[in-house]
């Protein structure tokens, strides 16, 4: 277990771990990814609550979704004839109903926020440039801006006798 | 077994109890090259030994450079987290005969940090969000001149947390952690949540806004990847939900 005549010759390779520095002979290396370290550059904590909203606006719209879409489901597809019922006259009888005009408004906009919400956290996760995460959220806003503001002005202004 | 000595040696090379196992490493070395690259070694190792074991054996007889991080090699410094075939373990607690020998076994660092040679990471960036839920106790008023006494009960509230290790192997089994690297990981919630229900602490309120950061719990997607990975049988995404319930319920 001697190994004391290789010691002495190995000392001088040996650099002195304690007292200096070790990080002074860093690795030159020719590329190394910078650490994924929180400094000063890095954005400032919201502390805000919008996570934390966002978060359970998803499992209570999720709950409120499931009873809307499958009512939905079920009165569109499977009740009375099915799809083939499903005609101008059909929509025009139910939307001459408030509570199904609040039911289709209220399932359009939930589930766009609920699943626009889902794709920003995908996005968010997925999208490693800033840039390119940016220009999808921005796709994203637009799209469910554009889909839920379509969607409740033909709901508010739908006109039976359009023809 | 009582075999003759004369016989010993034959008898040995009969019954071996050694196989032939190649470990795939993950090799870097940034003197070298700015690429990792994998490299085969073939030793004959007692199936019954630990992946440590077999790493000692090449570091020792085959390639000195070959570089890891191990202190106690025991499962409780949490030095030799890794990733070994596919999955995040320690090396120290995981045995050659479990994870198939007859075919390679791969061994690589552990994702989401640096790596700086061979197996070691730089785990700067996993103890700054480490530090930076407060583990420690805080508390106010003047010190009792004896223990914090604690029932048995609220002990047992927190003795799932107590038991970690700090060896990264769930933070780096994390996909939002691999990211960007922003997001806590499990391992910072979970010391978080070691103090947040203890009932000698006075600071949950300030670590429960910490973590309600948009880097905080609320990126946790419950993949169930760092209950999977931890050593320590850590119910480690239960604890995150404990940590989002109490953020909600002291709310409303």
């Amino acid at each position: 277990m001697s190994t004391n005549n290789t010691v002495a010759e190995e000392t001088t390779a040996i650099g002195p771990v304690e007292g200096e520095s070790l990080y002074d002979a860093d690795f030159p290396a020719p590329l190394i990814e910078a650490p994924r370290k929180r400094t000063a550059k890095t954005p400032k904590s919201t502390r805000g609550n919008f996570e934390m909203a966002a978060w359970l606006f998803m499992r209570l719209s999720g709950v409120v979704l499931v009873v809307l879409v499958i009512g939905h489901l079920i009165i569109q597809l499977v009740l009375d004839g099915g799809v083939s019922k499903i005609g101008f006259a059909f929509v025009a009888g139910r939307w001459a109903s408030p509570f199904w005009q609040v039911w289709d408004l209220l399932m359009l906009w939930l589930a766009m926020l609920h699943g626009g919400n889902g794709l920003r956290t995908v996005i968010n996760d997925y999208a490693e440039r800033a840039t390119t995460r940016l220009w999808l959220k921005g796709l994203l806003y637009t799209a469910t801006v554009f889909t839920i503001l379509l969607g409740s002005l033909v709901i508010f202004t739908f006109d039976p006798n359009i023809r | 077994m009582a075999t003759p000595v004369l016989d010993k040696v034959e008898a040995e090379s009969a019954a071996s109890p050694y196989i032939t196992v190649t470990f795939r490493i993950r090799r870097f070395n940034p003197e070298v090259s700015d690429e990792a690259q994998w490299q085969d070694f073939r030793i004959d190792i007692d199936p019954k030994e630990r992946v440590l074991d077999g790493l000692h054996k090449i570091k020792w007889e085959l390639d000195g450079s070959l570089t890891f991080r191990r202190s106690c090699a025991h499962g409780i410094c949490g030095s030799d987290a890794m990733r070994i075939n596919g999955r995040n373990r320690l090396a120290c607690k995981t045995l050659i005969k479990d994870i198939n020998p007859s075919k390679p076994i791969t061994v690589e660092p552990i994702k989401g940090l640096t790596v700086q040679k061979d197996l070691i990471v730089d785990m700067e960036p996993f103890f700054q969000a480490y530090r930076d839920v407060m583990p420690f106790l805080v508390t106010s008023g003047n010190e009792p001149t004896r223990e914090r006494l604690q029932s048995a009960e609220d002990r047992e509230r927190f003795d799932d947390t107590t038991k970690c290790i700090l060896c990264a192997a769930c933070t780096s089994s994390c996909p939002v952690f691999w990211n960007d690297g922003q997001y806590f990981g499990p391992a910072a919630i979970v010391n978080a949540h070691r103090f947040i229900f203890d009932s000698r602490d006075e600071a949950a309120e300030q670590r429960l806004e910490i973590l309600n950061d948009k880097d905080g719990v609320w990126r946790c997607r419950t993949t169930f990847n760092c209950t999977d990975a931890c050593p320590r049988g850590i119910e480690v995404t239960k604890a995150i939900q404990e940590v989002k319930r109490a953020l909600i319920t002291r709310r409303f």
